[in-house]
């Protein structure tokens, strides 16, 4: 009699199922309906990535990096993007980078406002929180099976659960940044008779832009993890790579493929934090732009002197 | 306040923090007390029924203990604060109970507000600071700028336009809050503790140059403080507030010569008389010689009808150009001079009316009578050395009376 548990079996898992049964027949053309536009972002992403000539791409971002960022952070992007590509993963990579900021630019879409919203209504945060927790902490694969009978397999599904996996922290820091802005500054923009989007726009946001930032950082970084993950629901890319190499026993495959996320990801890391850093110099006097701007007001005014 | 133009309008005003007010409203229209409100409600009484009236053009000082209700009082005439009760008048309109979308309007146009803490926003230059009021409003960028420097320069910090306000000291930086708040031409100026967080020197600057200011543009000027020195030395009425009522409303020689309770005499207690006192509150109103009007035989005539010893001789402007004596006088007579002109002595002893009991010292050894005048330097009236000297032997012998009698109280409220 002490066996209590063999008593009775609470039936969770069949629940579960039927629920998930049901929503799957009753609401499949919502779930369609979201398919579209992440599919059409996705699409075009990666259509542009596969197309643009490696050699473009990485002077390109060297350029960004260096502008954003710093010279040493355009070296390194430029390096690792070189490397990648002498492995032999360049297209994998490009297909895993184009689900990353897919997934990453829907973070921001709908994570920032969420975030902005939580930091206004308390109500609002009250029920976010949990359900932040349980994206958080629920290991993926449990949600893996219900977005597949959702969606299907395929990249979309794959934006789909890399997205609610790297949110989270996005939501929580932009809360957090807009709720840490001065109260007097918040006061004086409504003394001075600015209307509620007004003080988001000249107040709120940019003063919770470096919280906010690092929210992306994080979501840039939770979604690189998940790449692997989203493999298994047949994800093309870096992560395929792994899966792959794991299921053969190919430590060369898994360890190509391993060491091109992490090029890549420490290379997005590095960017993205520069980004919410103050800078010493305005972003005019520095980089490409403050070099070619310095070359030719430099041109101009010889110009002028001699003349 | 010669010509008296009600500019804000107080009436019964109340406002109780917390859940429920309506509750805590009716207990305290029943008469209940502060304790006893938060004790069976858990609401705070901000502001218990006050009303006041603040003219045009006033400097009305609010001072009282930390959480007496100043700033819960500020902040529900530009609503930053909901009143839970009472009418708020600004030009007549009742601020209270407008839409949201008029409050904001009131707010851009007719209230402006300094911040004990600056409130300055800290991603933007010193110039879009100022700006800000402008730019809300949808003023030109252009027109933003002119304006800023405009006021910027009228606060001194024109060289620190393009600098964010972190660079500044705090001195500066409530410069910029004030110029931010003079930017918007805002009739009515709200300030918080305004000059609280400054270093006592700093303050001081800070005060004159707040009344400098004022001389100048007259503005309705609502100001917290809860240091009494500050409150006397710029207000030109003090109210005083305790556990959200107010004790008493007046002008500062008011509050000094006639306190309302032993609250107001314990906070006016270590207050120096002599530096608060204005000498107008002494002035005797005499009449004066008027200069190309008056002949020698009118003014004798006036000095021997009234029994003077001497009286002041002034311009057409009102202006007092110089005294003339009686013995000068009736040698002038004998010799038949007629000009008042010639016969007065140029040389005599003349101060505002603003000017402070302190700062008049030197001038009793001056054997002549003070010439009285207001701000645009017409004359008001003589305050003579004796006046002086017994305003302030009155004053200390006040002071100790009160420190005596509030020394005797104390073993009775132990
Ligand atoms: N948001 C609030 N909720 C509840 N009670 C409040 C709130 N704001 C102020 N109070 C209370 O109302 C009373 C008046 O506060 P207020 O801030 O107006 O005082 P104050 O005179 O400005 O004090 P200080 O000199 O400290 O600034 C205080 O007892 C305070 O605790
Ligand atoms: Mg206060």
């Amino acid at each position: 009699m002490l066996e209590i548990f063999e008593t009775y079996t609470i039936p969770l898992g069949d629940w579960v199922e039927i629920i998930v049964q049901f929503v799957v027949d009753n609401f499949r053309p919502i779930f369609q309906a979201i398919r579209t536009p992440v599919s059409v972002v996705l699409s075009g992403i990666e259509a542009f990535f596969q197309w643009l000539p490696p050699l473009v791409l990485i002077v390109a971002v060297g350029l960004i990096a260096w502008q954003l960022a710093s010279r040493g952070i355009a070296i390194y992007s430029m390096i690792a993007l070189l490397f990648v590509g002498f492995l032999g993963t360049w297209s994998q990579a490009m297909t895993t980078l184009a689900l990353v900021l897919t997934a990453v630019c829907f973070c921001i879409l709908i994570g920032i406002p969420l975030g902005i919203l939580s930091a206004w209504n308390q109500r609002f945060e009250q029920t976010m929180r949990p359900v932040l927790d349980a994206m958080q902490t629920l290991p993926a694969f449990v949600y893996l099976v219900p977005v597949v009978m959702l969606f299907g397999i395929g990249e979309v599904p794959g934006v789909i659960v890399t997205f609610i996996f790297a949110v989270p922290p996005l939501i929580r820091l932009t809360n957090i940044g807009i709720q840490q802005v001065s109260e007097e500054v918040v006061e004086a923009a409504i003394a001075f008779g600015s209307t509620p989007r007004q003080i988001l726009w000249e107040a709120q946001i940019p003063l919770a832009m470096p919280t906010i930032l690092a929210g992306v950082n994080q979501a840039i970084m939770l979604a690189l993890s998940m790449v692997v993950v989203a493999s298994m629901i047949s994800v093309e890319g870096l992560g395929q790579m792994v899966l792959r190499g794991i299921g053969r026993l190919d430590v060369g495959l898994a360890t190509v493929g391993g060491i091109s996320i992490v090029l890549i990801a420490v290379m997005l890391d590095r960017l993205t934090q520069a980004v919410g850093k103050p800078h010493r110099l305005p972003w005019r006097k520095r980089g490409p732009v403050g070099l070619v701007l310095s070359l030719t007001q430099g041109k101009t005014r010889t110009q002028n002197a001699t003349s | 306040m010669d010509a008296s133009e009600v500019k804000i309008r107080i009436e019964n005003l109340i406002k109780i923090y917390g859940e429920n007010p309506q509750h805590a409203l009716r207990l305290f229209r029943d008469g209940r007390g502060r304790e006893d409100i938060l004790s069976a409600t858990g609401n705070v009484l901000g502001i218990a029924d006050v009303s006041m009236t603040i003219q045009k053009g006033e400097l009305f000082v609010v001072m009282g203990l930390s959480g007496s209700g100043k700033s819960t009082l500020v902040r529900c005439i530009n609503r930053l604060i909901e009143p839970t009760s009472g009418h708020i008048y600004i030009d007549d309109e009742d601020v209270a109970h407008v839409t949201q979308n008029r409050i904001r309007e009131v707010r851009r146009t007719k209230v402006a507000m300094v911040f004990q803490r600056f409130g300055l926003f800290p991603h933007k230059t010193v110039m879009q600071n100022v700006a800000y009021g402008l730019k809300v409003r949808g003023l030109s960028d252009t027109e933003q700028r002119k304006k800023a420097l405009e006021v910027l320069d009228v606060v001194g910090l024109t060289q620190w336009a393009d600098y964010l306000p972190s660079s500044l000291s705090g001195g500066m930086q409530q410069r910029v809050g004030l110029a931010r708040a003079l930017a918007t031409d805002a009739e009515i100026l709200l300030m918080d503790e305004a000059f609280s967080a400054l270093d006592p020197l700093i303050r001081r600057e800070m005060q004159d140059e707040l009344l400098r200011l004022q001389a100048e543009l007259h503005k309705t000027i609502v100001f917290i403080s809860h240091d009494i020195q500050e409150a006397l030395k710029i207000g030109d009425r003090v109210a005083v507030m305790k556990d959200g009522y107010i004790v008493q409303t007046g002008t500062p020689e008011d509050l000094l010569t006639n306190p309302a309770d032993d609250y107001i005499r314990a906070f006016t207690q270590d207050v120096n008389r002599a530096q608060v006192l204005k000498i107008g509150s002494i002035t005797r109103q005499t009449i004066p010689v008027i200069l190309g009007q008056d002949s020698v035989k009118a003014a004798w005539e006036q000095m021997q009808q009234h029994d003077l010893r001497q009286m002041y001789v002034v311009n057409r402007n009102a202006q007092p150009v110089g005294i003339v004596q009686k013995p000068s006088l009736q040698q002038a007579m004998q010799d038949g001079c007629e000009d008042i002109g010639i016969v007065m002595n140029r040389n005599f002893p003349q101060v505002r009316a603003t000017t402070s009991l302190e700062e008049i010292f030197h001038l009793c050894q001056h054997d002549l009578p003070i010439a009285v005048t207001n701000q645009e330097g017409k004359f008001k009236g003589v305050v003579e050395q004796s006046d002086v000297l017994a305003s302030i032997g009155r004053l200390t012998a006040e002071a100790s009376a009160s420190s005596a009698t509030a020394a005797a109280s104390e073993p009775l409220a132990s």
